[in-house]
């Protein structure tokens, strides 16, 4: 076949390319509410497994993140994927929550960590600020800290995201049809491995190049109190 | 005991580890007095102050703000803190916060004042300063001694009663050692409660009420600046001056 051809089988016949898009949604739809989950899970998390070097004692919930993040981070992502698919959700016919639930619950663990540092990148001074003035631990840690950590590890939660996004490749596991998923069996039926894979290769590197222009200009707007 | 004393510390002691940095401090602070701490660096001065308001959290001792124990563990810690402003050595400037906020915030949060009033005494505060101009700025974008006179007016947007000074002219260049000073003693002239751990002696001669000689952990000498420097007894105390004098 030559490589027009090719083309023509992968993309146009039948009008495979929708099967393109229609994963492609998926990957994104899963990515989006793994990305939620994991931001939500991960600032928690994270607070929680702090607690302890501030005050030395660990209470039953700092322990419960501790562990949650330690486990995560130590097994398999496809493992968790297939834990939550075949155990914990096996009631569930929902690919695309399952999906969400393994990636965003994995997410977190990571986004814990990326926290951390970036809290603990904040001069300490910021707090005993606050503090001083009569501020309560949580309202400086919500208008001072936490704005500022945030603005800090910003690259590295786009990374996650980033890898997140590509990570959802191995959804197709489970039989979810996302992206990765879509090419591959789209292989199968033309016989021909090039054009579907540089297709979805191309489709995720569109999506990835998009999301870290967006954060570019977000991170540029949180510079701004930067500024000299 | 007086009992007219503002602030009353009897007999405060501050380990970290195997360090005693304070080794028993008794002392009582009345209101209107300026109180200058001196001595060398690693004597425990600026743990002294930081007890003062919880930022330390005293081994052993007492801590009263008038017929308040500020290290009781029932005391609600932040209502003492909204009475006493720290003015840090670093500044410590909300770096998220244009200048307006970094002085707003705290009475706004707190329910001390709606929006506009805050608004209108931050601004009131940064003209005493000559920083009405920066408002909008953030604190980045300013410099170490500009930094420093809105770190104070900061604090003193909560109306507090007694304000504690941590080295607050060490980290500055030279030449704008004196304009920091200079808020200090229209404050000081105000009739400010006022605790300065400093190094600028002439500040001390000028302004202290009474200035304190902190060494080992233990107040060392305790008089009236003219005293303090024309008669020291404490041969440390001597020492000290003739080294930071010379």
């Amino acid at each position: 076949m030559s490589l027009s051809e090719q083309f023509y089988s992968a993309f146009i016949k039948n009008n495979r390319w929708q099967l393109y898009l229609q994963g492609l949604g998926k990957t994104i739809e899963v990515t989006f509410f793994a990305a939620m989950l994991g931001l939500v899970l991960g600032t928690i998390a994270c607070l929680l497994n702090m607690q302890r070097s501030r005050t030395g004692k660990r209470t039953v919930l700092s322990g419960i993140a501790y562990i949650y993040i330690d486990v995560i981070r130590g097994t398999p992502t496809m493992i968790q994927l297939l834990i939550m698919w075949n155990v914990i959700m096996a009631a569930s016919k929902n690919k695309i929550l399952v999906a969400s639930l393994a990636f965003g619950i994995n997410s977190g663990a990571y986004v814990a960590e990326i926290i951390r540092g970036g809290i603990q990148s904040v001069d300490p001074g910021q707090m005993e600020a606050g503090r001083s003035l009569g501020l309560t631990r949580i309202m400086t840690m919500k208008s001072i800290i936490l704005p500022q950590a945030f603005k800090n590890c910003f690259p590295s939660l786009l990374n996650e995201f980033i890898t997140l996004l590509k990570e959802t490749s191995i959804a197709g596991a489970v039989g979810l049809a996302e992206l990765t998923h879509a090419s591959d069996q789209i292989s199968s039926a033309t016989f021909s491995y090039l054009m579907p894979l540089m297709g979805a290769a191309v489709m995720y590197f569109a999506v990835v190049k998009f999301l870290s222009l967006v954060f570019g200009k977000v991170e540029k707007k949180l510079r701004e109190s930067d500024n000299r | 005991m007086s009992d007219t004393a503002m602030i009353r510390v009897k007999d405060l002691h501050k380990d970290f580890g195997q360090n005693h940095v304070l080794r028993g401090i008794n002392y009582e602070i009345q209101k209107g007095q300026k109180i200058v701490l001196v001595g060398p660096s690693g004597c425990g001065k600026s743990t002294f102050l930081r007890c003062l308001d919880l930022l330390e959290t005293p081994t052993s001792g007492e801590v009263w703000l008038d017929d308040i124990k500020v290290n009781d563990p029932k005391t609600d810690i932040n209502k003492v803190r909204q009475r006493m402003g720290m003015v840090f050595q670093h500044f410590n400037l909300f770096q998220n916060l244009k200048i307006i906020d970094n002085l707003t915030l705290a009475p706004v949060k707190l329910g001390l004042m709606n929006k506009e009033e805050a608004g209108e005494k931050a601004l009131e505060l940064l003209k005493r300063v000559n920083l009405a101009d920066k408002a909008d700025a953030y604190p980045h974008s300013l410099s170490g001694g500009q930094q420093q006179r809105i770190a104070i007016v900061r604090s003193l947007a909560m109306n507090p009663e007694v304000m504690l000074f941590d080295e607050p002219t060490s980290a500055l260049d030279p030449e704008m050692v004196g304009e920091v000073l200079q808020v200090m003693k229209e404050l000081a002239e105000e009739g400010m409660t006022m605790v300065v751990v400093t190094h600028e002696m002439a500040f001390a001669r000028q302004v202290a009420s009474k200035v304190i000689f902190i060494d080992g952990g233990l107040i060392q000498e305790e008089n009236t600046p003219e005293e303090f420097f024309g008669h020291p007894k404490n041969q440390r105390l001597q020492d000290f001056l003739s080294k930071v004098l010379a």
